[in-house]
């Protein structure tokens, strides 16, 4: 069952104590992000449950969740590599880093390596565009990438996977 | 070594911290604003001083702050908008990341000035270790009492916060940012009204940009006149580019707005020059939503006059042959770029961003990005360069909120400057997939002046 911990629930009060008395809706981009830190992505059931905190039709949920790409609507892999493809990236080479990685990993755009640690996706400009090529991955930006730094992203990836086994 | 105000002291060691910071004088225009002036005074300063807003559009801060309607009993708001997004901008990462208390203290004193109590700051989620480093820095002021309630002992209370969005260039526009703040799909709003008298929860809200409430520090600190003495003209002050592209040194740097493009670009003090010694083909001044520009009507304006980094040189010529500050996100490609390839990349950027709501920007951007890839795979036809002209013209000016200008003018710029190149794609399917159509003609000196 889909249930914040005490923890993230105080969280939870503590943002929606940052707006003015019944505009608890704005609230619920935050807590789909604690959400999604969560679980990893936004399920139906999540959506529902995030609903009933803020005391909002689930639709009005859903409809938000949909809007924004960062809102994960199915699982993702472990590790979700985000590459910008924007014209700065562009010129800085990034159409062949997205061909190194779909080449290294065995998979193409928008999916998961088999393992499930790795997914692959392209993005719209990420606001790093003196530091490209670039991608991000979870909270952070992994900049200047070039084939070996790619190299080493993953094999630490996998080390970090098989000390976690 | 141009004036810099905003990032003068960004490279301090532990300068984002509170303590390093007051140590070199932050709060200053706090303790200046809240003790010795009235709020009317402050927003005098800011208009005396010609700031006009950092975010894209240029409009006067000052007269944007005077806007706000201020009925009895009911709350005003300052957001900050910090969901830089435009392609070929980071300016305000970079100064958030290096420097946030600055944006803290610019916030403080314009809150003030606008009779605020709440202020939020909206950035744009995938900076998403930003808010981290905002929250500590909103909690030092808090600590040393220029946040809260009574600050100073003056009366006056201000509660900061910061809300990250979750991935949508929309929300740049400022009322799409006041939809996603009120939780909702981050749709723009039909205006009138404005945010000035119906904002956030429809009540009285300036939106304004992270650069731009920073520089309302160095405006309260040495006044509005000597803030304007900065500068040519109406571009007072300075500026935050960011560089970015094919060259030697991208990054962010301040400038004064007296120094030409060719400085900026080739000097070792800004870009460095190209990299790799190639040459300069084109550039995107201002974000990737302003008319790129030629090598030759980059540097010099179709009258054969310098072309300076300030928003009247930048725009000298209009549409026809200058360019826009907008936000300062500036774009160098060389000369082995292909402009048809990296106008692409642009369309898809906007059709991918557009958020449905007016039919010419949802419907019309999907075409652009569809034609201009059939025209960079060798696949487009003569008559696909007029369609991508005359669809970009019917989204120019038919929207609710200027995303669709945006995705028109990058699109309408580069076959206005560029059309050659196009036709080159069309007539030689093959070889374009093969080489790119170079530099060509368009660094040569321009001997006619252009028309309109």
């Amino acid at each position: 069952m889909v249930q914040f911990s005490e923890e993230k629930m105080a969280k939870v009060k503590e943002i929606i104590a940052r707006y003015p008395e019944g505009k608890q809706k704005s609230a619920l981009m935050p807590i789909l992000h604690l959400a999604q830190e969560e679980w990893g992505w936004l399920s139906a059931e999540t959506m529902d449950y995030v609903a009933g905190i803020l005391s909002l039709e689930p639709i009005e949920v859903y409809e938000v969740a949909t809007f924004y790409t960062m809102y994960n609507l199915k699982p993702v892999g472990k590790h979700v590599f985000e590459v910008c493809h924007t014209g700065p990236c562009m010129l800085r080479g990034s159409d062949d880093i997205i061909a190194y990685i779909k080449e290294k990993l065995g998979i193409g755009v928008g999916e998961t390596t088999p393992d499930g640690l790795f997914t692959l996706k392209t993005a719209e400009c990420l606001g790093a565009c003196g530091y490209a090529p670039m991608m991000q991955m979870g909270k952070h930006y992994r900049e200047h990438l070039t084939p070996e730094k790619i190299d080493q992203i993953i094999d630490e990836c996998r080390r970090n996977a098989s000390a976690a086994n | 070594m141009g004036r810099k105000l905003l990032l003068e002291k960004a490279h301090v060691e532990g300068i984002r911290y509170y303590d390093v910071y007051r140590r070199e004088g932050g709060y200053r225009s706090v303790e200046k604003a809240l003790k010795s002036m009235t709020p009317d005074e402050v927003t005098e300063e800011v208009k005396k001083s010609g700031l006009r807003g950092r975010g894209g559009a240029g409009f006067p801060t000052g007269m944007k702050w005077s806007f706000l309607a201020k009925p009895e009993g009911v709350p005003r708001y300052l957001v900050v908008n910090a969901d830089e997004s435009e392609p070929g901008t980071f300016k305000d990462r970079y100064l958030m990341e290096f420097i946030p208390h600055l944006l803290i203290e610019g916030i403080i004193v314009s809150s003030y000035a606008l009779g605020a109590n709440t202020s939020y700051i909206y950035i744009r989620g995938e900076y998403a270790w930003i808010p981290d480093i905002l929250e500590q820095a909103i909690a030092e002021a808090r600590n040393n009492g220029w946040l809260g309630k009574n600050i100073m002992g003056t009366g006056y209370s201000l509660e900061i916060y910061v809300q990250r969005g979750a991935g949508a260039y929309i929300c740049g526009e400022e009322t799409a940012l006041l939809e996603s703040l009120e939780g909702k799909r981050g749709n723009p709003r039909i205006k009138p009204p404005f945010p000035a008298v119906k904002g956030l929860y429809d009540c009285p809200t300036v939106v304004n940009n992270v650069e731009t409430i920073a520089a309302v520090v160095p405006i309260v600190n040495d006044g509005g006149e000597e803030y304007a003495k900065i500068g040519v003209g109406r571009s007072t002050g300075t500026k935050l580019m960011s560089a970015c592209g094919n060259i030697r040194k991208p990054g962010v740097y301040e400038i004064d707005m007296t120094i030409s493009v060719e400085e900026f670009i080739f000097s070792d003090e800004y870009c460095g020059g190209i990299a790799n010694g190639k040459r300069l083909k084109a550039c995107i001044p201002g974000g990737s939503s302003v008319p790129i520009l030629p090598a030759n009507l980059l540097l010099k304006t179709a009258k054969g006059e310098t072309r300076y980094m300030h928003y009247e040189s930048l725009s000298d010529g209009g549409f026809a042959t200058g360019s826009m500050m907008g936000s300062g996100g500036f774009i160098v490609l060389d000369e082995d770029q292909c402009i048809v390839k990296h106008t692409y990349t642009l369309a898809r950027f906007y059709r991918h961003e557009s958020c449905g709501q007016c039919s010419p920007c949802r419907e019309g951007t999907g075409w652009m990005e569809k034609i201009l890839w059939n025209i960079d795979n060798g696949k487009g036809k003569m008559s696909d360069i007029d369609l991508l002209w005359d669809i970009q013209g019917k989204i120019e000016g038919n929207t609710i909120c200027p995303l669709g200008d945006a995705a028109a003018w990058p699109v309408a710029a580069a076959i206005r400057h560029f059309r050659d190149e196009f036709e080159w794609h069309v007539k030689n399917p093959a070889e374009c997939m093969q080489r790119n159509y170079g530099l060509a003609h368009y660094a040569d000196p321009i001997h006619v002046p252009v028309t309109a």
